[in-house]
């Protein structure tokens, strides 16, 4: 029996299968940058994986409104970018001079 | 164009971004140098994203029968704040480099103030991180 869910509802059985394949695809990418953030020898090996891993988490977001047919995902999509930006620019800057906001 | 024709051509982008994101993970953790490992999220934040957006828009453009603008709001904003962070995140990865004695790329040119982005006065000032 298949579940409801991924692989049916209303949108059609290619693009539902190519959204799985997705979330799959991106599962894999956020895990390999985990080891980079756990494991890079730097501090700022670990900002870039992080900033990474937003980008990938919007793009989560994104394909899940497509998904489900919402627009609210949008805005919430637009949020994480935003939010990334600051976090990634804010510990740059920390590593730069040691404080953020001068 | 049909319904089927739409989500032939959203499936290959989605999947195209998928493995865009993939490769630049693998790019993450196969490279040896961080300044290697710039390049990247260049591939995720340029390609990646793209793929996805043209996606959502052309969901939106054939559900709706009108064509929609709000997924590009999201391509200009990356498209403005991905190189501002990696310039200032390799400025940093310079500086830190620089401070503890390590390796950094060659410079391209002689002057200091065109490769490190910074005044010799921020260079020798006295808050410097310390190193990792």
């Amino acid at each position: 029996m298949i579940p409801t869910g991924w692989l049916s509802g209303d949108v059609g059985p290619v693009l539902s299968a190519a959204i799985l394949c997705t979330m799959l695809l991106y599962m894999a990418a956020i895990g390999l940058a985990l080891v980079r953030v756990l494991r890079g020898p730097s501090a700022q090996d670990r900002v870039l994986a992080l900033d990474f891993v937003y980008v990938i988490g919007m793009l989560i977001i994104l394909v899940l409104g497509i998904r489900y047919r919402s627009e609210q995902y949008f805005e919430a999509a637009l949020l994480i970018a935003l939010f990334g930006f600051v976090t990634s620019t804010a510990l740059a800057k920390f590593l730069l001079r040691g404080e953020v906001i001068e | 164009m049909t319904t089927e024709t739409v989500e032939w051509i959203m499936s290959f982008l989605l999947i195209a971004s998928g493995l865009m994101a993939l490769a630049a993970s693998l790019g993450f953790v196969r490279l040896k140098d961080f300044f290697q490992r710039l390049h990247p999220p260049a591939l995720a934040s340029g390609g990646a994203s793209m793929c996805v957006l043209l996606a959502m828009a052309l969901w939106a453009w054939v559900n709706d029968g009108r064509l929609i603008l709000y997924p590009f709001v999201i391509i200009v904003l990356i498209a403005i704040t991905m190189p501002v962070t990696m310039s200032i995140l390799a400025r940093a990865a310079l500086f830190r480099n620089r401070t503890s004695g390590r390796a950094v790329p060659p410079s391209l040119t002689s002057a200091t103030e065109v490769v490190t982005g910074m005044h010799d006065s921020e260079r020798t000032g006295d808050r410097k991180p310390s190193a990792d």
